[in-house]
């Protein structure tokens, strides 16, 4: 077991453990309601649902739905709930994306005008750690039971995934515009493969590549796979002006492969001033960004 | 087509790093001082010509200057290897019939407005011909027309034994004739060799002063038909010839994948037309103006023009041999490296005050002035004789 992921396990031991010890706080009460159930703020929701049922205003009870209206924190100073500590060790732990994924209401019976209830929680549980789309993860469960008096009128779990959001390359500026003729080989970078079109009928390789075949004018075309050799044929220093997604000076050449082609690339793992007309060459494969990978080339003897 | 239409008269505004005018102002300032120029009106003009890269209209000049109706107008392609080609379509365009007067322009804030030396990360972005083109370079961060040319230029060293130094003649050479050119932005500048090597890196082998300057301005050009020309205010500068040229496996400022890179087969077709229409043959060219937007392309250009036998540039520009006084001198207005870059239409310019023996860098007994356009590019190339 590694440093890291030695490191990593007593994260996850930790989290664990709070997660019981909060778990085992059992249900905790909040404060009652700023404010008794009234008709202004069931008016005001019914229009923002656009619920035009008049029946709850004509017979003086809310919506069950707007449980969460009742006890739902203002601009003061908030309520402590036994989720709070849970959520701030995910995030010092690096989980801090944050997307509900389940919300469930559970409703005993509506509420009438001039009850006044209260919100109790109760930290469920914490499973993980999980892999997700977003990135790696814990989904953490809690209840809240709102009450009047002692009776309770809804119920609501909530469930959130908190991940750790995958690090993003920064997008690389240079992109190649790619179509039909040219797909191929920007696929084939990808998967480590310097593709050079071959004519279908004669054989003939060519790059840069494009729709016919200049020699037979076939369109019947297919690739070989090149050895990832080559030798350097011409090449410039580039100082100035500076160029996006580049750091000066960097080298660019036309590489001459042995298959008969020449093609463009960067110059890397090499001194500037050792790169030289004649030197020999091997392709190597860089990953610029999340989308692009681009084959660049390297001395053979390093 | 062979002499059958001439320059009539030219144009140009001041040539500065911010004009503080917008392009289409400059554009409709050189036209109508190339009119003035020529003893035409506006009313007098039918056809247009300029460059598929200039913002300035055809139908916009012509509303700013008061052209009236056209029964000609043309965009030539390829920036500034257009430059001749605007008065070839213009020469072919007379010699038809097809009109009777027509302007060529050029203008832009190319310093103070979008500057072509900068890097546009775009030029790759979309899947045109030219963008997927352009996509087997930019990604590597091979973007700027220096470091496009940079790649030629090795070669060339590699193959001809050519020097930076040898590149560095031609810088001194265009600075030197500059200096003594009022209109030219480095006048009273010349350069030493000494600080064109010590002038820093742009992109190796090309130092910074192997790079022409960028340039606010406009040049305007009046041609019509020879005969007309001879009646007008000025001397005609007859075009003998006229010629556009691409090479096989062309590519834009990019032809890596198609031969020995030591040439410019693109202005070897361009020559060899100017010279078969012309009846001429280097011997008969007094001065020539030859594109100089990077100094080693002016070598390429002797060797592909026939001036010199293949990687023999090196000696042609030694002991001053393409400055004033020298075998060949080369834009005796100091090029775009001097005077300005207006895209190579400043130079057809200086050659008409060549032909009518008016410049300011007067060469003796000029007879003939052979012009090109920008390397490369598909390209273009004019023959002026007096006349």
């Amino acid at each position: 077991m590694s440093a890291h992921d030695r490191e990593e396990t007593g994260a996850h031991e930790e989290l664990m453990e709070l997660a019981a010890k909060q778990a085992a706080l059992g249900e905790v009460r909040g404060a009652p309601a700023a404010d008794p159930v009234n008709e202004p703020m069931i008016r005001h929701w019914l229009a923002a649902m656009g619920d035009a049922n008049p029946a709850y205003l004509a017979n003086g009870v809310a919506p069950p739905a707007m449980a969460q209206v009742w006890t739902m924190q203002g601009l003061g100073p908030r309520q402590p709930s036994p989720v709070d500590e849970v959520m701030t060790a995910l995030n010092e732990a690096g989980f801090t994306g944050v997307v509900a994924t389940n919300c469930d209401h559970t409703y005993h019976r509506p509420l009438r005008v001039g009850e006044r209830v209260t919100a109790a929680t109760r930290f469920s549980d914490l499973k993980g750690p999980k892999s997700t789309a977003l990135g790696e993860g814990y989904f953490a469960t809690w209840t809240v039971t709102w009450y009047s008096e002692d009776d309770p009128v809804a119920e609501m779990l909530f469930r959130v995934l908190k991940f750790r959001p995958k690090e993003r390359k920064k997008p690389y500026p240079l992109k190649p515009a790619i179509n039909q003729d040219t797909a191929f080989f920007w696929e084939g970078v990808k998967q480590g493969e310097l593709r050079i079109q071959r004519c279908g009928d004669c054989g003939e390789l060519r790059h840069p590549p494009g729709p016919l075949c200049p020699t037979c004018r076939s369109a019947n075309r297919d690739h070989v796979v090149a050895s990832g050799l080559g030798t350097l044929y011409s090449f410039v220093v580039h100082h100035h002006p500076p160029v996006p997604g580049r750091e000066t000076p960097f080298v660019v050449a036309v590489v001459e492969l042995p298959e008969g082609v020449r093609i463009v690339g960067n110059i890397v793992d090499c001194p500037v001033e050792d790169v030289g007309i004649g030197m020999e060459l091997r392709v190597t494969y860089s990953s610029m960004d999340d989308e692009l990978t681009l084959p660049l080339w390297a001395p053979r003897e390093p | 087509m062979r002499s059958e239409a001439a320059i009539a008269g030219i144009g140009a505004t001041e040539f500065s790093k911010e004009s503080g005018r917008s392009e289409l102002r400059l554009a409709a300032e050189a036209v109508l001082a190339a009119l003035d120029d020529a003893g035409l009106t506006p009313s007098d003009v039918d056809g247009m010509v300029t460059y598929t890269q200039d913002t300035n209209q055809e139908i916009a000049v012509a509303r700013e200057v008061g052209i009236g109706d056209l029964t000609f107008f043309s965009r030539v392609h390829y920036g500034g290897g257009a430059a001749c080609g605007t008065v070839m379509h213009a020469a072919m365009a007379v010699a038809t019939g097809a009109a009777r007067t027509v302007v060529c322009y050029r203008a832009f804030n190319e310093r103070s407005g979008r500057r072509f030396g900068q890097p546009d990360a775009r030029v790759g972005g979309e899947p045109s011909s030219q963008g997927l083109e352009m996509s087997w370079h930019v990604p590597y961060g091979l973007m700027t027309p220096a470091a496009w040319v940079a790649m030629f230029a090795r070669r060339y060293m590699h193959v001809s034994g050519a020097t930076s130094e040898d590149f560095g003649r031609v810088a001194v050479a265009m600075r030197r004739h500059a200096a003594t050119n009022p209109a030219a932005w480095f006048h009273g500048r010349p350069i030493t060799l000494e600080e064109h090597q010590a002038s820093r890196w742009i992109a190796e082998p090309l130092h910074l002063l192997d790079c022409c300057q960028e340039s606010d301005g406009g040049v305007a050009l009046v041609v019509t038909t020879a005969e007309r020309a001879r009646d007008l205010r000025r001397s005609p500068a007859v075009i003998a010839a006229a010629a556009q040229g691409s090479g096989t496996g062309q590519m834009m400022m990019t032809s890596y994948y198609r031969d020995d890179m030591a040439g410019l087969p693109e202005m070897s077709v361009v020559g060899t037309r100017l010279w078969e229409m012309s009846g001429l043959s280097p011997a008969d060219i007094q001065t020539a103006i030859l594109y100089d937007h990077f100094t080693p392309f002016v070598l390429n250009q002797l060797e592909e023009l026939g001036f010199c036998g293949r990687g023999e540039a090196k000696d042609y520009v030694k002991d001053g041999g393409i400055e004033l006084g020298g075998r060949l001198p080369v834009n005796p207005h100091g090029g775009q490296l001097g005077e300005a870059y207006i895209h190579g239409m400043n130079g057809i310019a200086e050659a008409v005050r060549q032909i009518r023996g008016t410049s300011v860098n007067q060469v003796g007994g000029v007879e003939n002035v052979l012009v090109t356009a920008g390397t490369g590019v598909p390209t273009s190339g004019l023959v002026l004789t007096r006349g």
